[in-house]
């Protein structure tokens, strides 16, 4: 089985988190992060490492990853592509994009790829609504103006084991008459 | 008034960098919180004072006066005192506070300490939505730069005030947008909203003092600061004034955040500021401000202005100012059903009228939505609506249900077309 543990410089660093709040049960989210992104997820065996380390009770800490969608409460694929369907993105072609992805990668929102690489989440809005239809990689890089051409090329970026660049966003003001 | 078209954006003013704290203190940065920290005149009361007198409404949705809100502080005791700065931004239609964060992070800093001078707090923390992680990133960097020009930290500016700030990372919960929501989470627990009373200012964080602002909301503060209640009074709406941030999504030409005096006409910012909606086609709808306030109906836009009072009497409100336009192919069905997915998804557990409730208008709207709806299932939703609106400990459950209950009073023709015709009379 494997093992979860935190080595003395991230201890260290989660002496640190704890010292931004008054009390260490406050730096359950920060850590939970930080295990996230050691491990890849935060599967009960990593909960139960964050509660150790914490000094928390298992159940809090379950209480907490459970609650946001965020953590991952099983194992992912590489690559989490969370292809937003909410409003703003459902109204510009999100659902088209995300059935595109779907019958590109063989697998539906929820499932991860055999090889691991990928899993497809329908996700809520991520605050992108100007720049729809839009997905998220892996809780990291936006991926604004989603079509077929820039997913064929943004899975082909991640199948080299890279991310995309973050794209800024042009400041708008209204083109003077 | 002057005109939208000769505004120059305060908030996020085109300077190059500015975002760099170099360019941002060349461009008078700090310089505000300076002047709170040396005259003699800026007290604590006198700073809150302007505020207030500013009428600067939250940003975040409620548009409660912020200066107001300071004043509900109570004395301090020489406990600890907290400001949580909020950047949840998770309103479907919103994405304008990551502007502050790409691109003018020192004037939020900059508002928040003037904010922590005012109150005398101890700690700000600064939450943001785990999905931004790079603008966390960002705003992590400007309040390391900020800490190490010695504008955060202990003995500010080389004056008596001491303050800490720290971002703290959300991951994926919109009821954390919710005051008491974000504060449990702030706490390390579930965002579970708290009962009010107490409120937030007699016991908060970790059950002490704490004021909860938006971040756009702070970003204002050096504003008024520098130039006083009375201009900020004088820019857009008389009742809601100040700069806002547009954030405007959907079916028009040229989407994006733009800044604007509040009060503008919503025709104007679709047809002057965004190019008119894409394929010259009519509209059907304008959510004025985010996923929960009632949508508007395209043929009742004439006149009606982004303002709390305007929008109010037009049958909606201001929310976020995060407006989504959508044109006359929409499927107003398959919207409505959407963002009820959305507030079920959402919905945190706690009340029953919320957890249950949202479930069932995401059923009912399904169930409409594929063709097997029945007229009296519209009275269903309805129903569903008035046992869920103001039965709960946060907004949640209120922010689900009117857009449910103003889209089937708005578009019933439409909700009609797509049920089953009755076999009985409908009376």
């Amino acid at each position: 089985m494997e093992k979860f543990e935190f080595n003395k410089a991230e201890r260290d660093h989660i002496e640190k988190i704890i010292a931004r709040y008054p009390d260490s049960q406050s730096a359950v989210m920060p850590v939970l992060w930080m295990a996230q992104e050691k491990f890849g997820h935060v599967e009960p065996d990593v909960q139960k490492l964050v509660a150790k380390t914490l000094d928390l009770p298992e159940a809090h800490v379950y209480g907490v990853a459970s609650f946001y969608t965020q953590y991952y409460k099983e194992k992912m694929g590489k690559y989490v592509l969370d292809v937003c369907t909410c409003l703003s993105c459902q109204v510009c072609g999100g659902y088209d994009m995300l059935h595109y992805i779907e019958e590109k990668l063989g697998i539906k929102a929820g499932e991860t790829t055999e090889d691991g690489m990928f899993s497809i989440q329908s996700v809520e809005c991520l605050g992108a609504c100007g720049y729809a239809p839009m997905m998220q990689i892996t809780n990291d890089i936006y991926v604004n103006h989603l079509d077929k051409a820039k997913v064929d090329k943004v899975i082909e970026t991640l199948k080299q084991g890279k991310m995309p660049e973050f794209e800024p966003i042009p400041m708008r003001v209204a083109e003077k008459s | 008034m002057q005109d939208w078209r000769t505004y120059e954006p305060l908030l996020i003013p085109s300077i190059k960098d500015l975002h760099k704290i170099d360019v941002y203190e060349k461009n008078g940065g700090y310089q505000q919180l300076k002047k709170v920290l040396s005259d003699k005149e800026q007290t604590p009361e006198a700073v809150t004072n302007t505020v207030k007198n500013a009428n600067l409404r939250g940003r975040g949705g409620a548009g409660f006066n912020a200066g107001l809100k300071w004043s509900f502080m109570p004395k301090p005791d020489g406990g600890p005192r907290y400001i949580a700065a909020n950047g949840d931004e998770s309103e479907p239609g919103t994405f304008k506070d990551r502007m502050i964060f790409e691109y003018n992070p020192h004037l939020f800093i900059e508002g928040a300490l003037i904010a922590a001078y005012a109150m005398s707090i101890d700690a700000v923390y600064v939450y943001i939505r785990g999905e931004y992680r790079s603008w966390i990133t960002m705003m992590q960097k400007a309040i390391d730069d900020a800490y190490a020009k010695g504008y955060i930290g202990k003995g500010i500016m080389g004056s008596k005030m001491n303050c800490e700030m720290y971002v703290h990372m959300g991951a994926g919960a919109y009821i954390c947008g919710e005051e008491s929501s974000l504060m449990e989470s702030l706490e390390g627990k579930r965002g579970y909203p708290r009962v009010k009373p107490p409120f937030p200012a007699q016991k908060g964080l970790w059950g002490r003092p704490t004021t909860i602002n938006n971040i756009e909301t702070l970003a204002n503060v050096p504003l008024i600061i520098k130039n006083g209640s009375e201009w900020f009074t004088s820019i857009g709406a008389k009742g809601h004034p100040g700069p806002v941030l547009y954030g405007i999504s959907g079916h028009v030409n040229r989407p994006g955040v733009y800044e604007y005096p509040s009060g503008m006409l919503i025709t104007e910012l679709i047809n002057d500021v965004c190019g008119g909606v894409r394929g010259g086609k009519k509209i059907k709808a304008v959510i004025p401000g985010g996923s929960s306030t009632p949508p508007l109906r395209g043929d009742s836009l004439d006149g009606v202005r982004m303002d709390a009072d305007s929008l109010r009497d037009a049958g909606s409100m201001m929310g976020t100012a995060g407006m989504v336009i959508l044109d006359e192919d929409t499927d107003m069905v398959d919207l409505v059903w959407r963002i009820s997915h959305f507030y079920h998804h959402e919905s945190c557990g706690q009340c029953t009228p919320c957890r249950d409730g949202t479930g069932w208008l995401e059923k009912t709207l399904l169930k409409i939505k594929n063709g097997e709806g029945e007229i009296r299932d519209l009275e269903l939703l309805l129903d569903i609506c008035f046992q869920m609106e103001g039965r709960t400990i946060c907004a949640l459950a209120d922010a689900a249900a009117w857009p449910v209950r103003y889209s089937v009073a708005r578009f019933r023709d439409e909700f009609e077309a797509r049920c089953k015709k009755s076999i009985y009379a409908v009376a």
